[in-house]
């Protein structure tokens, strides 16, 4: 399996966590937290035979196998798949789906999701074998069992919950603001923008930094510096908007010219692929190399 | 503890741009959020910013458009900061380098929107919303703001003086979603409200999930009236299956709604005989409706919204955005085929009363954006108001709070001044089913402080005790009702008896239906006992603030006898100026709402807007 569950963490940091929580949870919530486990456990149980029993009696179901862990609770703490069966309407999606079975199933069921409408970017999971939005995916495009695990190449920290700070870190890597030397002098005068040229970046401004291009890179897999796709896109939104100056642009080239950066891409498409957005985001890369070459030659 | 200046809660435009005012006048600011800022809703905002920037134009025509688009209910001098401020406001963000539209001359283009007498709807394709959430966080990262993302706020840290006015703010509660951990956030200068809409208390919305108007119940409960709830804004146009928004924006291009005869009934039905489809909001929604419930509506519930004629090149190049929400959530290409379209809720006129400082009430709370109302909507939102509303006030929130002498506010706050006591017949008692917030903490918005205590750092404290009780107790319960039942009745509720048509029986079943609520809330309980991104808790304590919201906007709904606006009422046919020129508020007082009302305030800087008809 892709997905990398932090089961195997060294004793000492083991050590910590269990320290952490003897410290701060008195007896009679872990009692608590045990007691609540075991009913759990009885509930979800007669909710999947419930589930089970619903579904041999209605073909318009869709089955899903979803992922599962959660390091605090007993009998989540190894990774497994739950199944769901979730009655079918037509516009049905994977984020629908998933919101069935927690308000009907298992609310303890855990996953990102906000604008259901592919703009907030936060329910990017791995569904059968590919990065997508659970909003975006129709259920009816996809093979059952319906596959829902969290982004791959991503810690997780519960269910479908993957770490993000990573991928933000690198966003940040790459000084992700306008910067322009010369303001226009009137308060309300535009710093011009040809259309053309608005154009040019329009597609890179879309990003939603839902990490699908970095859960589908093997590069950001293998190298955890590699400033990843995203990263580079947005390098790329501010390099080519005429409006920031030659000297802001060199700036830009030299970040991402470092040592991970665009030159690690190795041209594999599946960032370009799996966005959500349709950014040419291999494409961006390879521009960005270009310019970096263009800009060395000027010093031979 | 956590301490800090200025602590805004909530990362949409309105909560990043006062963070950026804050730290511009030199304060420490954080802001803290239960999403991290780039999920914010503000970026699923598709339409524009309204600006007078062009020759031709004026913040004055701006100003008579918003009022009269307000029916008269939003206060002059509300208005008019906002009219005034946006141009620049709106080259600021084009400083910033956000990715607007242009013209062939390389200036940001401008276009059409419902209810307005001059193009000056700025955009960025049918995407200014995400275009403004991402061009502001830059903003932030640049800064340095501290950012606590994926932290839920759930109570203010309030002082108890016996009234509101007196009571002082001294920071909040906030929960890390990801350990589960409680902490107290001290602000030394202020807090910054900066929460969203309410849409989720519909069922039908084309608000983001997290859109629970928990700013807007916590300092309710903290004693900020609410102002003008009744007034809820749906939309025109949203998909029917999901409540997906299809921006105003195709309408202002020049898109035609046809019912089910294939009629384009804005026109021929005389709905709106001089601005067709460019109406106003709340004119478009019933019109529609109306063709529904005269059997001309397509499958009973919807009708098409056609754009093919504008031709594909105009349509990728301004509506792009709109073709791909078509595809993918409707299974409709909008290059080929009409939209299928149905009004759906999307916007709160009213909210947390404020001035046009952005400041509430209480000393130290502001408030700014969707959950706000300072008010500039008054009865119905004009199309490309709502982002000039959030960086506007945001900023002024934010400057405010951070020291900024920004001159008296000509719109008055809480109980001082001019204003009458209501009554409305409700056939349930509204509020807390228990109020007293000693025996369960759940069921009330919590403890505040006593009034002896001085120290800001004990107010803090006090409060982070009563919420640590409060989660405690929803935690400790084995079984009972899940807050995805008690949500769901209140939203199907409120679609089926609050929506675009009201009548006093549906208001009134409505508020048996959110007493149930209530009372079947007292016992909620949470099933999932971990502490690790607790979602199951989360909204649970989420749903408690749905349910504030529902009976706010239901009671002022009820209470409100005319037709103004977006509020209409079957037993009122007529906008009732004698009687109804004036604000409904809703104040906590000891876990039943008090109703009140303040006058609207026409008097502008240099003129007065006398109401006239709205005549369509």
């Amino acid at each position: 399996m892709s997905t990398q569950v932090p089961e195997q963490e060294s004793e000492a940091e083991t050590e910590a966590t269990e320290t952490d929580l003897a410290e701060t949870l008195p007896p009679a919530q872990q009692a608590r937290m045990e007691r609540k486990a075991e009913a759990r456990a009885d509930r979800e149980q007669r909710a999947r035979e419930e589930a089970e029993r619903e579904a041999s009696a209605d073909e318009n179901s869709y089955h899903l196998k979803v992922f599962r862990y959660d390091p605090e609770v007993e009998g989540k703490q190894e990774p497994r798949f739950d199944d769901f069966h979730v009655p079918f309407e037509t516009g049905m999606t994977v984020l629908d789906a998933l919101i069935h079975a927690r308000d009907t199933f298992d609310s303890s069921l855990t996953f990102r999701h906000s604008c259901r409408q592919a703009i907030c970017g936060s329910d990017a999971f791995f569904i059968n074998g590919s990065q997508r939005l659970g909003c975006k995916t129709q259920l009816s495009e996809l093979e059952e069992p319906v596959r829902v695990e969290p982004l791959p190449h991503a810690e997780v920290r519960k269910d479908l919950v993957v770490d993000m700070e990573h991928f933000y870190d690198q966003m940040e890597a790459v000084e992700p603001f306008f910067q322009t030397n010369e303001l226009p002098d009137g308060e309300l005068e535009e710093q011009r923008q040809s259309p053309e040229n608005r154009e040019k970046v329009k597609m890179s401004t879309r990003c939603i930094w839902c990490a699908a291009c970095m859960s589908s890179c093997n590069i950001a897999a293998g190298d955890n510096e590699y400033l990843g796709p995203a990263a580079i896109n947005k390098a790329y939104r501010f390099a080519m908007d005429e409006r920031e100056g030659e000297d802001v642009k060199q700036h830009r080239l030299n970040i991402i010219e470092q040592e991970h950066g665009v030159w690690r891409c190795q041209t594999q498409f599946s960032c370009t692929e799996v966005c959500p957005k349709d950014i040419p985001l291999t494409e961006h890369i390879q521009e960005l190399k270009r310019e970096a070459v263009k800009s060395n030659l000027k010093f031979w | 503890m956590h301490e800090h200046d200025v602590i805004v809660v909530g990362a949409g435009g309105a909560g990043l741009r006062a963070a950026i005012a804050a730290q511009e006048e030199g304060a420490d600011v954080a802001i803290v959020s239960k999403l991290h800022p780039v999920r914010s809703h503000t970026g699923a905002a598709e339409g524009g910013i309204n600006a007078a920037l062009r020759e031709g134009d004026s913040w004055e025509d701006h100003a008579y458009d918003t009022m009269k688009g307000s029916d008269y209910l939003g206060d002059a001098p509300a208005v008019e900061t906002l009219c005034k401020q946006s141009p620049n406001e709106t080259i600021q963000l084009e400083h910033w380098g956000m990715a607007f539209s242009r013209d062939d001359d390389g200036r940001v283009s401008q276009r059409p929107f419902g209810g307005l007498s001059f193009p000056r709807t700025t955009y960025a394709g049918a995407e200014t919303g995400h275009q403004l959430l991402h061009t502001m966080y830059e903003q932030v990262v640049k800064r340095g703001v501290t950012v606590y993302d994926e932290w839920y706020v759930t109570d203010l840290a309030v002082t108890d003086e016996e009234r509101p006015e007196d009571r002082t703010c001294h920071g909040v509660v906030a929960y890390d979603i990801s350990t589960g951990e409680l902490s107290g956030f001290r602000a030394n200068d202020g807090v910054i409200l900066a929460t969203g809409g309410p849409g989720q208390v519909y069922d039908h919305t084309t608000n983001a999930v997290s859109n629970t108007g928990d700013g807007v119940a916590m300092a309710y409960r903290a004693g900020v009236p609410m102002e003008d709830m009744e007034f809820i804004q749906f939309h025109p146009t949203s998909l029917p299956s999901t409540g997906v928004l299809i921006s105003e924006g195709v309408r202002g291009e020049g898109g035609i709604l046809y019912n089910a005869e294939g009629e384009r009934f804005m026109f021929e039905y005389g709905y709106a005989s001089n601005d067709g489809e460019l109406a106003s909001r709340d004119v478009v929604a019933r019109a529609e409706l109306s063709e529904v419930n005269a059997g001309r509506g397509i499958e009973d519930e919807y009708v098409h919204l056609d754009m093919r004629h504008l031709g594909e090149e105009r349509i990728i190049d301004r509506l792009e955005n709109i073709l791909h929400l078509a595809e993918d959530f409707e299974g409709v290409d909008a290059l080929e085929e009409p939209m299928p379209v149905k009004p759906g809720q999307h916007y709160a006129m009213g909210g947390i009363e404020t001035d046009e400082n952005g400041e509430t009430c209480i000393a130290g709370l502001y408030a700014a954006g969707e959950c706000a109302c300072a008010s500039v909507h008054g009865a119905n939102r004009l199309g490309g108001n709502a982002l000039p509303e959030l960086i506007i006030f945001g900023k002024r929130a934010g400057q405010h709070a951070a020291g900024k002498d920004l001159g008296e506010a000509k719109v008055t706050t809480g109980q001082q001044g001019e204003y009458e006591l209501g009554e409305v017949d409700s056939p349930v008692e509204p509020g807390a089913v228990d109020a007293s917030g000693t025996d369960d903490a759940a069921a009330d918005g919590g403890v505040r402080a006593d009034a002896s205590t001085a120290d800001s750092e004990d107010v803090v404290d006090r409060a982070v005790e009563a919420e640590r009780e409060r989660v405690q107790a929803l935690l400790d319960r084995d079984e009972g009702v899940q807050h995805a039942e008690i949500r769901s009745a209140v939203q199907e509720s409120m679609t089926e008896n609050v929506n675009v048509f009201r009548e006093e029986a549906g208001l009134k079943q409505a508020l048996r239906d959110i007493r149930e609520a209530r009372e079947r809330y007292e016992d909620v309980f949470v099933n999932d006992p971990s502490r690790t991104f607790n979602t199951d808790l989360v909204q649970t304590i989420e749903t408690r603030n749905v349910l504030d919201l529902a009976e706010a906007i239901t009671l002022g709904a009820l209470a409100r006898e005319e037709f103004r606006g977006a509020h209409w009422r079957a037993e009122f046919q007529e906008r009732n100026d004698e009687e109804w020129l004036k604000h409904t508020l809703l104040s906590w007082n000891d876990g039943t709402p008090e109703l009140w009302y303040k006058p609207v305030i026409l008097e502008g800087e240099e003129k007065r807007y006398e109401p006239k008809i709205r005549s369509y």
